[in-house]
């Protein structure tokens, strides 16, 4: 579904991505792990648009979308949303859903037809989905953080994707909004039949979804496969899980 | 801003609406001509909210498609002889053209670029309009506009312009409202989410501009057949930031804030006239005020002191 080879990028002389190739398969959940720092968000921003790698190219579906602006990327069906919290602040929750879906039936250049009644039953939908319907009228800018996260992803779904990036979807959630939000991301992606590529830090989230795991460290892939195996993975105890151990060990 | 026309707004539309057409009874030649004036600034300074309450874009060079619809109908009704018309319509349409060859290369630009890229394309209009003498009188200004005679009277005129500025400002609204309008504010909003929703910000903030560029243009026009002329500052820099002056004092996230700015800042510098020279000193004050006490402008302390009061009970 989506295929990356070689990718690369640098800020300055710091390698952030270091020639990492990945594949995604339809229908699958897929978690990229590693630290902060490891690169999983400039990977997102690579494979999406935001940012240019230095070399490497991305493929979804066969074509080639290497350094193509995101607005495009997504009309094909490749939508993500962000970790830190990146909605329209000062429009309602209603409206910050609402302009995806004016984007998505490509309605952005109608100058005449009212925005009012537009796409409203579906919406409303959304924003029962994700538990926002009492919410609509609110300013997203004022919803409570949790809240924020979860029109988040409602803008993501709105554009109707067949492949959804979330970059950790539950940062900053406590234990029992974590425990909800990771219900829900799985029941959605199962309902619509949504391949998900998801990174997490949160070693919980990811065994509560992944069928896939790839752990990301220093930019570099070190390993990839099913969470069993990952997990029994001497090299990535030693970087990652053992770094949580040994966290744990100290406390 | 974003919602539908909600009846308070829409009594308050149709009251100043009758209260204008009302003015030409108090047979006043000095209170029809403010009141034109105003009219036309109000068309002015609300083209220029696109780009600024809609889009988030500042605009330091607007005047210059004020000047250009201002120009081109005066120089289309005398020097060519156009009628009304076909004059009209070639100056909306070259407003459209010149604010879309403009637009192309300042969406290019955000933020501050942006801004002095609007301006140094407002000095070269104002550049070409002082020098090109035989078609635009220079700095003597286009002067003797032929005006049509069915409008040539101050008060059908009058009518002529508030119907004229009453239908555009309806259109605007409409604009503004629509669904161009509110993937407009997403734009303003957070424009990184607004291109992963697949809104090509670009495009939309080169509309946005062609839009406001054309509505200015056709405030420009009346500001010409008001006037039967045409002077080069009316495309100065100075007349830009008068225009964004009315813009902020009537509050950008507010539609029909601007127009409420254009109608103060007008009213409140023939006041000052009265009394003293020092307008110059008046309207920085009110500068200052703005951006220390009204960020959201008049419109938007309204909608405080309303909220305020609905809490009170
Ligand atoms: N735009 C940027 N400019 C410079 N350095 C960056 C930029 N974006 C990310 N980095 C650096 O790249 C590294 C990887 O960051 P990031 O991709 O955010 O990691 P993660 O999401 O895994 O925590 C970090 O060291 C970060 O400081
Ligand atoms: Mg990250």
């Amino acid at each position: 579904m989506l295929k990356i080879e070689g990718l690369f990028k640098q800020f300055g002389g710091f390698i952030a991505i270091n020639d990492v190739s990945f594949e995604l398969i339809e229908g699958e959940k897929h978690a990229i792990i590693g630290p902060n720092g490891a690169g999983k968000t400039t990977f997102f921003n690579l494979v999406t648009g935001h940012l240019l790698p230095d070399r490497g190219s991305v493929a979804f579906q066969g074509e080639d979308i290497t350094g193509r602006p995101p607005h495009r990327i997504v009309k094909l069906g490749l939508a993500r949303s962000f970790q830190r919290i990146n909605i329209y602040p000062r429009m309602s929750v209603f409206e910050n859903v609402q302009v995806a879906l004016i984007a998505r039936e490509r309605q952005e250049l109608r100058f005449f037809s009212l925005a009012a009644g537009l796409c409203g039953p579906e919406t409303n939908e959304l924003l029962e989905l994700v538990g926002l319907d009492e919410e609509a009228d609110e300013l997203a800018g004022e919803l409570a953080y949790g809240k924020q996260k979860q029109l988040e992803l409602a803008i993501a779904l709105a554009e109707n994707p067949r492949v959804l990036l979330l970059d950790e979807p539950t940062a900053g959630m406590s234990p029992s909004e974590t425990e909800e939000a990771i219900r829900l991301i799985r029941e959605i992606a199962d309902a619509r039949g949504l391949t998900l590529l998801f990174t997490e830090h949160d070693m919980t989230v990811v065994f509560g979804i992944a069928d896939r795991i790839t752990v990301l460290h220093h930019g570099e892939i070190i390993a990839s496969g099913a969470p069993e195996a990952v997990r029994s993975d001497p090299v990535v105890r030693q970087v990652y899980l053992g770094e949580e151990e040994a966290v744990n060990g100290a406390a | 801003m974003t919602g539908r026309m909600t009846r308070p707004v829409l009594a308050a539309c149709l009251t100043v609406l009758v209260l204008l057409a009302l003015v030409p009874l108090l047979e006043s030649n000095y209170l029809i001509d403010l009141f034109n004036e105003i009219m036309i600034y109000a068309l002015f300074a609300l083209s220029l909210n696109v780009i600024i309450g809609y889009s988030g874009n500042v605009s330091f060079g607007h005047a210059a498609y004020f000047a250009i619809g201002g120009y081109t109908m005066a120089i289309l009704l005398t020097t060519y002889e156009w009628s009304l018309l076909p004059a009209f319509a070639a100056s909306v349409a070259f407003s459209f053209v010149a604010s879309g060859v403009v637009a192309y290369f300042c969406t290019r630009l955000t933020d501050i670029y942006f801004a002095m890229l609007t301006l140094a394309f407002s000095m070269l209009v104002w550049g070409v309009a002082f020098k090109w003498r035989s078609m635009t009188g220079g700095d003597d200004g286009f002067v003797g506009v032929d005006v049509p005679a069915f409008i040539a009277e101050r008060v059908p005129f009058y009518y002529f312009s508030l119907v004229v500025i009453a239908t555009a400002v309806a259109v605007l609204w409409v604009i503004c409202h629509s669904a161009f309008g509110r993937a407009l504010l997403a734009v303003r909003e957070n424009p990184v989410r607004a291109g992963f929703v697949g809104i090509n910000t670009r495009l939309m903030r080169w509309w946005a501009f062609v839009v406001a560029g054309t509505f200015a243009g056709i405030a420009g026009s009346l500001f010409a057949m008001v006037h039967r002329g045409m002077y080069t500052e009316s495309a100065f820099w100075p007349e830009s930031a008068t225009v964004l002056i009315m813009t902020l004092l009537g509050g950008m996230y507010s539609f029909f804030g601007p127009a409420i700015g254009a109608a103060s800042l007008f009213l409140l510098e023939r006041l000052t006239n009265e009394y003293t020279e020092y307008w110059p000193l008046v309207l920085g004050t009110i500068l200052l005020a703005i951006l220390m006490f009204l960020p959201e402008g008049l419109a938007g302390l309204a909608q405080a002191v309303r909220r305020q009061i609905l809490r009170g009970r």
